[in-house]
């Protein structure tokens, strides 16, 4: 962007001397009011964590610790067995992922270019799901997995029980749908000619073109399983197998206050890091994403 | 979308690097050469390609392209389509895992409708609901509406607002869960360093739900103001002009310009946002674990109350039709809109 647009409040009147004092009051209450917000709350939990449990319980509360202790995150990281339950959240993210990359982009692929038979009454029934809220299928969805139809197994305490119901996701299929509508034939048709299968061609002309779309679905797929609660909860009543924010709620009755802050610190970590690692394109894609419905 | 370009690190099963056939690699090399001319153009691809011969050759066709379809299609099958059908059949059973279904008509449709549980759990949905609405529509608008004033430290106030989002929802829960402490709580610290009386916050029968609209819309708030800045930046400047000519003040602006123009994109996050808060679960299960005196129990906490502490699966899918059959309403609203939108 060269010059910034022109928006409600006119530059000329930003030039004036009132109108930049009251530019820059307006701007240093907002940032007094984020940092407020949604930085306190952050550094408070923080550095909460390396409060002794003697300070985190005084009041008028301590701004800054009297002493760094780091040893909350230490036996949050032992007593509440975080590496096992960080380890099945990674298990049940990246496994939701990967099949959903998988089985989205292979029939969002069939759907647009390979026209089946009743296509147009499959994606109606997999549009129509969106009509359907999730979470007000639990239960059903719950009573699915604890007793497969035909082969009667049970997917309870198995990371398939993320897995598979991640892929049935219509949003992500139709995004992708959506975008390989728009590459055009004349492309395939010249893969196809220089003798490439079907399959080729997705990996070889199609993937390669819709970096952008599967990045916008990867994000949305990585997400939705790390913060997801009611389903893992529901799933994984094994305490070995749960996910990070479901364990974190079990333990935290029987779990001093300090333990539990530092252990709720690393739950966030990842996802956070996730988000400041890409912030630049998960801000445009939500943008983007948004106004184009 | 185009910003996305450079997220390539994270999908790793895209890159051709795996390729090494030779005709895949030539063509690889053709399609790479004809791709910046055809692809700029960029529009929808025209109708199926002409059939080339009937009989096995187009059945060979059907079942490839089935074969693409089959993981997708079992998945939907199974944890959406059967899962929905299911709701109504069990609603009208008596449902225990590991014996036989009986059928019950409506009885779990009236047991339901006598649980006082019942009209609490929907009350608080519905005041949960107008709440969010009320508190956490008007001050994202607002907000996004002075960020696309400033002209500086833009990509610090999108990260900042964004945080709490990427926090997972049962941390943000703990969080003010140890925030609304009546003791040592950082919400009642707060209101002492102010002088105000303190309050019972989540504790409080009166305060409980308010609560915990704070703290979802603390958690949530990010996502609608980055979507409100993406479409606030999509108003042509000559309107503000036009409108400024015509002797509009500021607020008139808003009025006459920036609300019309959003229109579309407000009505979306409000139907989007009803058809989210109507499923609150988090929340109460974390922090108040539905009281106090029943004062946070939602509908999706009362399904869930049914079918893993009542082990009644037939009382649940009752419930779970009822709100289905709600949020279908705003569902299809915003299907509506959004296709609507498309089609324009």
């Amino acid at each position: 962007m060269s010059s910034s647009p022109r928006t409600l409040v006119s530059p000329a009147a930003l030039a004036r001397p009132r109108g930049r004092a009251l530019y820059w009051a307006v701007f240093t209450a907002v940032v007094v009011l984020f940092a407020l917000a949604f930085l306190f709350p952050v550094y408070w939990m923080v550095t909460g964590a390396m409060k002794s449990p003697d300070e985190v319980a005084r009041t008028p509360p301590t701004l800054v610790p009297e002493h760094w202790h780091l040893s909350a995150y230490a036996d949050a990281w032992d007593l509440m067995q975080l590496p096992r339950h960080l380890w099945n959240t990674v298990v049940q993210a990246a496994g939701a992922w990967l099949l959903q990359l998988v089985f989205c982009t292979a029939a969002a692929y069939a759907l647009s270019k390979l026209s089946p038979a009743f296509g147009k009454v499959v994606l109606g029934g997999i549009l129509a799901t969106l009509m359907v809220p999730a979470q007000a299928l639990v239960v059903p969805k719950y009573l699915t997995v604890a007793d497969l139809p035909l082969i009667h197994t049970s997917l309870l305490n198995d990371p398939l029980a993320v897995w598979l119901p991640a892929v049935a996701n219509a949003f992500n299929l139709y995004l992708l749908k959506r975008f390989f509508d728009r590459i055009p034939r004349e492309v395939l048709e010249a893969a196809e000619i220089d003798g490439a299968g079907r399959l080729r061609t997705l990996w070889s002309v199609v993937l390669p073109l819709s970096r952008p779309v599967l990045g916008v679905v990867s994000i949305f797929a990585l997400v939705a399983v790390w913060q997801d609660f009611l389903w893992p909860l529901m799933v994984f009543s094994d305490t070995d197998k749960q996910p990070i924010g479901v364990a974190l709620v079990q333990l935290s009755q029987n779990i001093p206050l300090t333990v539990l802050i530092a252990a709720m610190v690393i739950a966030s970590i990842p996802m956070v890091a996730l988000f400041l690692v890409f912030q630049r394109h998960i801000v445009a894609g939500i943008g983007a994403g948004g106004t184009k419905g | 979308m185009t910003g996305m370009t450079g997220m390539t690190g994270m999908t790793g099963m895209t890159g051709t690097t795996g390729m090494t056939g030779t005709t895949g690699a030539t063509a690889m090399t053709k399609t790479a050469r004809r791709r910046p001319v055809r692809t700029s153009a960029a529009r929808p691809a025209p109708a199926p390609p002409p059939p080339r011969g009937r009989g096995r050759r187009r059945l060979a066709d059907q079942a490839r392209a089935y074969a693409f379809l089959l993981g997708g299609l079992l998945c939907f099958a199974l944890f959406s389509w059967y899962p929905a059908i299911r709701a109504v059949v069990i609603a009208f059973q008596r449902y225990t895992p590991g014996s036989a279904p009986e059928w019950v008509g409506t009885a779990n449709f009236g047991r339901v409708l006598h649980d006082p549980e019942f009209a609490a759990a929907w009350r608080n949905t519905l005041t949960f609901t107008l709440l969010a609405l009320l508190i956490g529509f008007a001050i994202p608008f607002l907000l996004a509406l002075v960020l696309n004033e400033l002209r500086h430290a833009k990509a610090f106030f999108r990260v900042v607002v964004y945080l709490p989002v990427m926090i997972p929802p049962v941390v943000s829960a703990l969080l003010w869960k140890w925030f609304y402490d009546p003791g040592t709580g950082l919400a009642n610290e707060a209101l002492r360093f102010a002088h105000l009386p303190t309050s019972n916050w989540s504790n409080g029968a009166d305060t409980a739900l308010v609560s915990l609209v704070i703290v979802a819309t603390w958690a949530n708030l990010g996502g609608t103001v980055l979507i409100y800045l993406a479409a606030l930046q999509q108003i042509p400047g000559e309107l503000y002009e036009a409108a400024e000519l015509d002797g509009a003040g500021l607020l008139q602006r808003v009025r006459h310009v920036t609300i019309p123009q959003t229109r579309f994109v407000i009505l979306m996050l409000m139907l989007l946002q009803i058809i989210a808060t109507m499923q609150v679960f988090t929340e109460p299960f974390v922090i108040t674990g539905g009281g106090p005196e029943n004062a946070t129990v939602t509908v999706l906490y009362l399904i869930y109350k049914y079918a893993f502490l009542y082990n009644d699966f037939g009382g649940a899918c009752a419930l779970s039709v009822m709100l289905l059959a709600l949020l279908a309403v705003f569902s299809a609203a915003y299907l509506r809109l959004t296709r609507s939108a498309e089609d324009a």
